[in-house]
């Protein structure tokens, strides 16, 4: 069993200034998820009376991209390649202090503690992260011959599942890497390729319109990301908008 | 406003768009130091070798050569510092703080960019003063006959040579950022070229740090020509 003493970030509105607020938590298993963990206490807290605290979750294995936990100061935690549901309190020692605080980005609102308005993503997505074309039902797999290392590269971009890490890792709080991931997905593709220019230029316009900060090559995204997903999409991103700006522009 | 303002106002006013910018404009001051460095490097050849260069330098093009290079580095460090503090001033707009700040692998040349810029930024304008412009009266005498002399003269003072070696020094963390991250902005790294880019950026950022020190202390510590 362990003890722990939490320091989360308590706020009760949108507007409202927030806190860090310190919690005992006491004989939390180690077998326990930190969801789990945070349900223990939450209990607790429901049983004396309080309000509990609120945070994202959804699946709870990891493919979702609903937990949203910045835990000692990195998203998902300093464990790699993992969301904050999959986060085990074995990886914690007694006595340990954890603090707790949302995904912090200008661009993502506090709704409650650690809730955060992440739909500042999808209006990114709403802006060109689609390809129009009609659906119906499914043409034959093998009837558009796609490169092995095209499709791959595709497939490690479309492992995003948006939850926003790399943001909330980002010291200016940039959202190349997710951009990137999405414009990189189908921009390997040869259904993509049609609107390749113009789904990179309003996908860049959207980010910049949301606020999000610049890349700085620092990085951080990169290791933050429960996928993994490489900044080389963002050096590819980098390159695709300065060619269909140049092109837009001038030609 | 004509067409081709209007193109270049959007690529300035866009994210991507003016780290371009900053890439280009550090792409052309990055190679600019080595051109420098080895022009500077020709003082341990000898005192005749260094002040054919310097006359070189100024009879190039008949005396246009100087002027245009002038006007090309100084319209770059103009686009790349400017592009920089606003991007900087974005970014802190963007990133509101955590109480318990963590960095994963963010190096600290990378955490300090603005600071080490703006500090090599302040020792441009001091070099400028005393080597080019000649403010030092006594100076400027002794640069007319002997460039060489100046050069000597010039690194004899030791606050110079201090605030030479913590410049050279923030230009060194600088580079060690900056190099890599030009063929990021530029679209130009991948997952395969990273490692050899990460060694070129260190490697340059280190040339060039021990080239450009290496003529102040032989001068100021060794006596080298004096």
């Amino acid at each position: 069993m362990l003890n722990l003493t939490l320091k989360v970030w308590r706020q009760k509105t949108p507007q409202d200034q927030g806190s860090i607020e310190t919690y005992d938590a006491k004989n939390i298993p180690e077998e326990a998820s930190f969801l789990e963990m945070l349900d223990i206490v939450n209990e607790r807290i429901i049983e004396s009376g309080g309000e509990p605290i609120h945070f994202d979750h959804d699946c709870r294995e990891g493919i979702c991209g609903a937990c949203s936990l910045t835990i000692n100061g990195v998203p998902h935690s300093k464990e790699k390649g993992i969301t904050s549901c999959q986060v085990h309190m074995r990886k914690f020692r007694d006595g340990d202090t954890i603090w707790i605080e949302p995904f912090r980005a200008r661009a993502f609102p506090v709704i409650r503690d650690l809730i955060v308005d992440r739909s500042a993503m999808d209006r990114i997505i709403a802006a060109g992260g689609y390809i129009d074309v009609r659906t119906g039902s499914a043409v034959d797999a093998n009837s558009l011959p796609i490169p092995k290392p095209d499709a791959d590269a595709a497939f490690d971009a479309a492992a995003c599942i948006g939850c926003g890490a790399c943001i909330a890792a980002c010291k200016n709080s940039s959202a190349m890497l997710f951009t990137a991931a999405k414009v990189s997905h189908l921009g390997h593709l040869p259904q993509g390729q049609p609107e390749r220019d113009k789904r990179v230029l309003a996908m860049v316009r959207q980010m910049d319109a949301e606020g999000f900060g610049n890349c700085t090559n620092q990085y951080e995204c990169e290791a933050a990301c429960p996928k993994e997903i490489s900044v080389d999409h963002i050096a590819r991103m980098n390159r695709d908008y300065t060619v269909a700006s140049l092109k837009e522009q001038l030609v | 406003m004509n067409a081709s303002t209007c193109s270049l106002c959007t690529i300035w006013n866009s994210s991507i768009g003016k780290k371009l910018l900053v890439a280009l404009t550090g792409l052309v001051l990055v190679l600019f130091l080595a051109g420098h460095l080895a022009g500077n490097l020709l003082i341990f050849v000898g005192e005749e070798a260094f002040n054919e260069y310097a006359e070189m330098l100024h009879t190039m093009l008949h005396g246009a050569g100087v002027w245009i290079a002038r006007a090309v580095l100084l319209t770059c460090l103009v686009i790349h510092v400017v592009a920089t503090i606003s991007l900087t001033r974005l970014n802190r707009a963007a990133s509101p703080k955590y109480v318990h700040e963590q960095t994963i692998q963010a190096s600290k040349s990378s955490r300090i960019m603005i600071w080490s810029g703006l500090t090599i930024l302040a020792f441009v304008i001091f070099h400028l003063l005393h080597f080019t412009v000649r403010v030092d009266s006594g100076l400027a005498e002794i640069a007319k006959t002997n460039p060489h002399k100046m050069v000597i003269v010039g690194f004899s003072n030791g606050l110079v040579v201090l605030f030479y070696a913590i410049a050279m020094t923030l230009l060194c963390s600088h580079l060690s950022h900056g190099v890599a991250s030009i063929f990021q902005t530029l679209g130009l790294r991948s997952k395969k070229s990273a490692p050899l880019i990460e060694k070129l950026s260190k490697g340059y950022a280190l040339v060039i740090w021990l080239g450009f020190l290496s003529i102040p202390l032989a001068i100021y510590f060794f006596k080298f020509g004096r």
